[in-house]
């Protein structure tokens, strides 16, 4: 008989049952075995509607080890453009680096992530952008973990009357305090890799007498 | 693949040999395949007999520790662009030293498969690895690379275990020249040895060394009215110069000077007064090389141009340090030269600092050290805890004034931080606008804690009433101590709470006497040193001193001897309380050298049987103290 209550299942391309398909496996609890994908967008904008992704930058990272010849860097072919942030990221239309459009790249990142834990500053950003794309691809949102340097950062502060904790802080200010060249600050896999070294670094300062454990870096950040 | 960060790797690794001599396109291909490793302090990179990685390793930030066998020795500290772990790679061995990350470190892993096509393309890279092997150093250009890095501060090699092995090193001589032809007169060549801070002027003639003029000769033959200031250099200078060629060995060095009764020696190209002049070594730079001697290392501070070289110095400081425990030296004796060496590197790295801004100060300022280095306590490397005090200036020039202090203190909060003080993770550093003030505001600031005193009011000054200044003026810090003074006299309640805040302190012990560790959190089951029983001193020290309006002294053993002397019926009990934060703070300073962190935080059960008995013992004139403070200040258990 047929089920007229089955829900119809949109007829998604290979690539996203392949993305989906990654986190069937069974998920790894042993940090220096976890993927972790450090990530960073660079947009025309802040208008999650209107505004769209001009560079996506994605470093692995497992076991404290990022290999760059793991690593992603997509330039997106523009329709809405705004001069004004382009100054900032110094990516033109269409210019320098070979560019591909919003779908391909969205089935280059799929690919690139599965199901590895993804980890950004100020991550609630750079995923709505993404989601947002797939969106207009006609694809599911992401399904992956994340992780936000922003909040991991604020846990290693001290807890104390006499000091308040800024409400937010930015990646300079990470890049700062630990000491992190800012070369290549705003370009895409730029700030993923002072994001990537910062989440290595807050790691570290995290890390209890105990084994710091995956479920508690989930929980705090 | 080719991207962002694989051209960031690449720029690194030009500047050092032997990416030097790859082509651009070469060196971009390598980076691509590279791995960025971190590694925390202490972990291990390969341990010894290890089989080897496919990966050889360049330091890109931080410190490698290379040790070899069971006695720990370091036998080498990589540097960023130094390169290690190649050798094994190439021999097909298993790893023969341990590589141990010696500082928070990030590390560029090279594929060997990648890397040896080169090696064998480019003869110049295949070279720089024999050369490599054969001398059995990690980088034959090390030693010249390393002259260059510390031409104003010649090396100083950590004090050898072995001295035998130092008298037969090579002695590191200085490579920078000061040199002035025969027909000088007295006074361009004096006025150039003060400019140049060094104490010996070589006279030379085509490059080659005729004569030297010291600071002793210019003294007895011009100052004495011998000669007059117009005089030539040919006239007064000493002649022949006493020459070595450059291997001359530390023991060699020495013996040259006591026997010609000299100061200075004249390293030549062949070791003759007929070759080229090279360098100059003087006994300053011998005893630099035997690197135990706290003067020295004062010098070599005070001549450090680099923050760089401050750092190399304070690895000095750290041995010495060692040093001093092993041989049981007074710990009041030690503390004494180790914060003087402290105070030094700090005092350099403002001076360093304020080089390097745009302008002069637009008014006076201080720099005051807050907490143990303000206590003059600080033995080994904790956070930085500092302040700005800067002269009042009118309104309309105080946002100007503020930014420029703002933007000193941000430089020297750096310069503090490339040294190895971790960044206070309270922000309690000068680079805080909270923290940054002048004069007037610091006095509002304070008043506002003492007639406020709530914890955090209470906390606060706790921290930041046992200032010491390091650097600036002096009439505005006392000035400061002035207004403290005073305003607590006028509302004598802030010592009630004061006193309440210095009984806070958790007890070191339980009701059966058993030490109480930390129950949760990353110390988990260790004793917390500083928190149960050296705080509980400090704390009592303040307030007591504080009542005696006595600001001069900061240490808090020396402010429990001053008490002492002050109330003659409690002599007893304030000599024990003295004797008591000397023995804590040896046992910290021990134990923060044993696992290379501050020895705040001490396994109870790592401790032998007599370190617990001497360390309970100590436990019990805390007891008493508190009890004083409780009695005198009226503290009721309700504040408490």
């Amino acid at each position: 008989m047929i089920d007229f209550f089955k829900k119809k299942v949109p007829d998604y391309p290979d690539y996203w049952l392949e993305y989906e398909n990654s986190f069937k496996k069974k998920p790894i609890e042993d940090l220096s075995l976890v993927r972790f994908v450090v990530l960073d967008t660079e947009t025309t904008g802040f208008d999650y509607l209107n505004d769209r992704i001009l560079c996506i930058g994605a470093l692995s990272l497992v076991d404290k080890n990022i290999a760059l010849n793991q690593s992603l860097e997509l330039f997106l072919k523009q329709e809405h453009y705004n001069a004004e942030t382009a100054k900032i990221h110094g990516i033109l239309k269409n210019g320098g680096a070979s560019c591909i459009s919003e779908s391909a790249a969205m089935e280059e990142l799929l690919g690139f992530l599965n199901n590895a834990i993804i980890v950004a500053h100020h991550a609630i950003f750079d995923i709505t952008m993404i989601n947002r794309a797939l969106e207009r691809n006609g694809l599911p949102r992401l399904k992956n973990k994340v992780l936000d340097t922003s909040h991991l950062y604020k846990k290693t502060l001290l807890t104390s009357n006499v000091f308040k904790k800024k409400e937010h802080y930015s990646l300079d200010e990470l890049a700062e305090k630990y000491d992190i060249s800012k070369k290549d600050r705003h370009t895409a896999l730029g700030d993923a890799y002072i994001t990537a070294i910062a989440f290595l670094k807050i790691r570290n300062r995290l890390k209890g007498k105990g084994q710091l454990r995956l479920k508690d870096l989930l929980k705090m950040g | 693949m080719k991207n962002t960060i694989s051209h960031r790797v690449a720029d690194f690794l030009k500047n050092f040999p032997p990416f030097n001599v790859l082509a651009q396109k070469d060196l971009e291909t390598l980076s691509e395949e590279i791995t960025i490793v971190y590694k925390e302090r202490d972990s291990i990179v390969f341990a010894e007999n290890d089989a080897p990685h496919p990966y050889f390793y360049v330091v890109n930030k931080g410190a490698v520790a290379l040790k070899r066998g069971s006695d720990k020795g370091i036998m080498d500290m990589c540097d960023e662009g130094d390169i290690f772990g190649l050798r094994p790679l190439m021999a097909q061995e298993n790893y023969k030293m341990s590589a141990k990350a010696h500082e928070e470190s990030i590390l560029y892993a090279i594929p060997i498969d990648i890397f040896k096509p080169y090696a064998r393309k480019n003869i110049a890279v295949g070279n720089f690895l024999i050369e490599s092997f054969a001398s059995n150093t990690r980088n034959p250009y090390s030693k010249s690379h390393r002259g260059k890095l510390y031409d104003e501060v010649p090396e100083i090699n950590p004090v050898a275990p072995d001295a035998q092995v130092l008298d037969l090193q090579s002695v590191q001589y200085s490579k920078q020249l000061v040199t002035c032809s025969p027909s000088s007169s007295a006074k361009t060549i004096a006025t150039k040895m003060t400019e140049k801070n060094v104490g010996a002027m070589l006279v030379v003639k085509d490059k080659m060394p005729i004569g030297i003029i010291t600071d002793k000769d210019l003294r007895n033959n011009i100052v004495t009215g011998k000669y007059p200031i117009t005089t030539k250099a040919k006239e007064i200078m000493v002649s022949p110069v006493i020459t070595y060629s450059k291997n001359l060995t530390i023991t060699q060095a020495q013996m040259a000077m006591m026997k010609s009764n000299i100061s200075h020696l004249c390293i030549t190209k062949d070791g003759t007064p007929n070759s080229k002049a090279i360098g100059i070594l003087s006994k300053h730079d011998v005893m630099v090389a035997l690197g135990n001697n706290p003067a020295v290392l004062i010098k070599a501070i005070n001549r450090a141009k680099k923050i760089k070289s401050i750092k190399q110095i304070r690895k000095s400081i750290t041995h010495l340090l060692q040093d001093y425990l092993d041989q049981n030296i007074p710990i009041k004796l030690t503390t004494k030269i180790i914060s003087e060496l402290n105070d030094a590197c700090v005092k350099q790295i403002i001076k360093l600092s304020l080089e390097e801004m745009p302008t002069k100060p637009p008014v006076r300022f201080a720099w005051l050290a807050l907490g143990s280095q303000g206590r003059s306590e600080q033995l080994l490397q904790t956070d930085q805890d500092n302040a700005m005090i800067f002269e009042n200036v009118p309104e309309e020039k105080l946002v100007e004034t503020t930014s420029y202090f703002l933007e000193l203190s941000k430089l020297i909060n750096k310069g503090l931080f490339d040294i190895g003080y971790e960044y206070c993770p309270a922000e309690m550093m000068a680079s805080n606008p909270n923290w940054c003030l002048s004069l007037d505001e610091w006095k509002k600031t304070i008043s506002h804690w003492i007639i406020n005193p709530g914890t955090d009011e209470v906390l606060l000054s706790s921290i930041f009433f046992d200032y010491n200044i390091t650097y600036g003026d002096v009439n505005l810090v006392n000035e400061l101590s002035e207004h403290i003074f005073e305003t607590i006299k006028k509302y004598p309640i802030f010592y009630l709470h004061l006193a309440s805040g210095a009984l806070q302190n958790p007890s070191p012990t339980g009701f059966f006497r058993q030490l109480l560790v930390e129950e949760d959190g990353e110390h988990k089951d260790s004793f917390d040193l500083k928190r149960r029983a050296l705080m509980p001193l400090t704390d009592a020290a303040r307030v007591l001193i504080l009542s005696h309006s006595v600001k001069s002294i900061n240490s808090t053993a020396e402010r429990f001897e001053k008490l002492a002397e002050l109330e003659p019926n409690n002599e007893e009990i304030f000599m024990a309380c003295s004797y008591a934060t000397r023995a804590l703070l040896k046992f910290r300073t021990k134990q923060g050298l044993l696992h290379n962190d501050s020895g705040r935080y001490i396994a109870i059960d790592k401790l032998t049987k007599e370190e617990r008995i001497k360390l309970k013992r100590t436990f019990k004139t805390i007891k008493e103290i508190q009890e004083l403070v409780s009695v005198r200040f009226k503290v009721s258990n309700l504040l408490r």
